[in-house]
């Protein structure tokens, strides 16, 4: 039975724990992934991530809380609710001693449908692998059983992908083309899709929602928009003699706006507007400059967030 | 339930891991055949020893029933290991290669996945047990000819009608299949706790050595406990080639001596299996997959 329909609302948690002994995982996390959306979750190693991301596909029982998906409760119509679930856990393991195309058929199988090879093969040449659909996995490298786990992910063609750290162990051009998958399958195939990445840049380029956890709670949660207000803004100084220029700003009007230094760079949060009047300062006070570079990058705030700079729950839900 | 049973049995026979018991069976069947078929004059001269001033035995002794007793003697105590080969990495391995956590994202039931990889290990283990019917009655048979079977027990000897002796072979192997069932259900339940294979078939093998000797040995603590162990009633296919006697001391033709004891071996091993797939079922539902 297949339960999907078009709905705004995918995925739902609430108030969901996983406590292994004494160490809680996910402590009382909420979120909710809009249909369409490519919802980034993002964490430290040891946030939560996998445990929440396997919680939603039925290998690790929650302690407590609840999640829905598709409008269904997961705990009590798992078949049918992971019947519309593609999913990459971490490493893409599949069966080495068998060849891609066989792969993809058993998990075909598994997943409900009844695979022809006309089905097989285009699933392959979607990720690539065509030419190779015959080779036994053992010989395939890295990036290619990544694009076999994630076509044996979509070989059923489900409404909801979860990628659990998708990019990992890939070269550049192996995550730039699992970026570019994962744009298609939102933009044109109308997917749903939850990404985790340790890589914010991968991130920052596709989500259009970003969930960022920290030991198992929720920090932030909202659009790309809202998270990056535009007129707020880290202002990366590059000058001859860091000492003067700091002294400069400590004298300034803007010696509460200093934050602490990054990699010998001046770091300064401005309002946009601000960047002129302030750049002015700087010269007037004699302090050579070198550059100047507002940044508003997923990593910068990610950082801040991360290290309590950043209000919990300005953008939270 | 049975597609993924027909899943699981294409994975076990596609990997080349599974022929390895095969041909480990033929090797051995193939070296006792061959170094009977050479010196089984010497072999049988030695086994007669103590009977040879007591009465002459006319016929063939080691004829393909015989040879095929020696076998079964031999190899059921090495069988486990080949079948814990499988049994114990059904779950474990899956676990050590990565896939069980994709296999548990796909819209089955945890239970319909533990009893699909549970009969795939009991199917393997009927085929090679079959195997072993081929190449250790079948071929001995071929190879050594027929006759009547010639049995030394402890304290007396046993001579089984050569047309008496094909069913009890059938029902020594059904016997047999179930001792070889419960391995591998111990096998498999053991596959639970760990997540590579090695563990796993170690500890099943393990357990089948302590058993056993725990089994062998007479002594009063340990006596307590036997009847409860599996391993004591896994020799049990021995009792299909005793039989019963009339008052002339003649064999009664189709006769089990002692068939209760057959069928309480059964039984408690039917409760051994039970007992290792259901804590196996029970386990696998419950647990957290953090591999």
């Amino acid at each position: 039975m297949l339960l999907y329909k078009p709905m705004q609302q995918i995925v739902k948690v609430s108030q969901l724990t996983k406590q292994f002994n004494s160490l809680t995982a996910v402590n009382q996390l909420s979120f909710s992934v809009e249909s369409g959306d490519v919802y980034g979750f993002l964490g430290q190693n040891g946030a939560g991530k996998s445990t929440t991301i396997r919680m939603l596909l039925t290998l690790i029982t929650p302690t407590s809380g609840e999640i829905s998906i598709f409008g269904y409760d997961l705990n009590k119509h798992r078949k049918e609710i992971l019947q519309q679930i593609g999913a990459v856990i971490e490493k893409p393991d599949v069966y080495k001693y068998l060849s891609a195309y066989e792969n993809l058929k058993l998990f075909a199988k598994l997943s409900g449908v009844k695979p022809t090879n006309k089905m097989l093969m285009d699933q392959l040449e979607m990720v690539g692998l065509a030419s190779r659909a015959h080779d036994t996995v053992k010989t395939f490298s890295q990036g290619m059983k990544q694009r076999l786990g994630i076509g044996i992910a979509l070989v059923h063609n489900p409404q909801l992908i979860i990628l659990d750290e998708p990019t990992n162990g890939l070269d550049p051009q192996g995550i730039a083309d699992i970026r570019n998958l994962i744009l298609i399958l939102s933009r044109e195939m109308k997917k749903t899709v939850i990404v985790s990445s340790h890589l914010l840049n991968e991130i920052e380029q596709i989500a259009t929602r970003i969930l960022i956890i920290d030991k198992g709670r929720k920090l932030v949660e909202g659009t790309s928009a809202e998270l990056f207000n535009d007129q707020q803004t880290i202002l990366q100084i590059s000058v001859a003699n860091n000492d003067i220029a700091i002294q400069t700003i400590q004298a300034s009007n803007w010696a509460s706006n200093l934050l602490p230094e990054r990699d010998g760079h001046i770091m300064v949060g401005l309002n946009k507007e601000d960047i002129p009047n302030f750049n002015r300062m700087l010269a007037a006070s004699g302090v050579d400059i070198y550059s100047l570079q507002a940044r508003h990058s997923l990593e910068d705030y990610f950082l801040q967030v991360t290290a309590g700079k950043q209000h919990v729950g300005t953008f939270t839900n | 339930m049975w597609e993924h049973l027909q899943i699981e049995l294409y994975k076990v026979f596609k990997r080349p891991r599974t022929y390895l018991s095969f041909a480990a069976i033929t090797a051995l069947i193939g070296v006792i055949q061959l170094g009977l078929l050479v010196d089984g004059k010497e072999y049988a001269d030695f086994v007669m020893a103590d009977f040879a001033n007591s009465f002459s035995v006319d016929g063939k002794i080691l004829n393909g029933y015989f040879i095929c007793y020696v076998i079964l003697q031999l190899l059921l105590v090495h069988v486990p290991l080949l079948i814990a080969l499988i049994a114990a990495d059904m779950i474990s391995g899956e676990a050590n290669m990565g896939t069980l956590r994709i296999l548990l994202t796909k819209p089955q039931s945890r239970t319909a996945i533990v009893m699909a990889k549970f009969i795939a290990s009991v199917i393997y283990t009927l085929l090679l047990l079959i195997w072993i019917a081929i190449m250790g009655l079948f071929l001995s048979m071929l190879i050594f000819g027929t006759d009547d079977l010639f049995l030394m027990k402890s304290s007396y000897v046993v001579i089984v009608k050569e047309s008496d002796v094909f069913w009890r072979y059938a029902g020594a192997f059904c016997f047999a299949a179930l001792a070889m069932i419960t391995v591998a259900a111990l096998g498999f339940f053991l596959s639970f706790f760990a997540e590579n294979s090695i563990g796993p078939i170690v500890a099943t093998m393990s357990v089948i050595i302590v058993c056993t000797i725990l089994s062998t040995m007479n002594i009063p603590l340990f006596n307590l406990i036997k009847p409860y162990l599996f391993t004591t009633h896994m020799i049990t296919w021995k009792e299909f080639f005793d039989f019963k006697v009339n008052d002339a001391n003649e064999a009664i033709i189709g006769s089990i001596q002692y068939p209760d004891k057959i069928i309480r071996s059964a039984t408690v091993l039917a409760v051994h299996i039970v007992l290792f797939v259901g804590s196996a079922v029970w386990l696998f539902r419950k647990k957290d997959i953090l591999s």
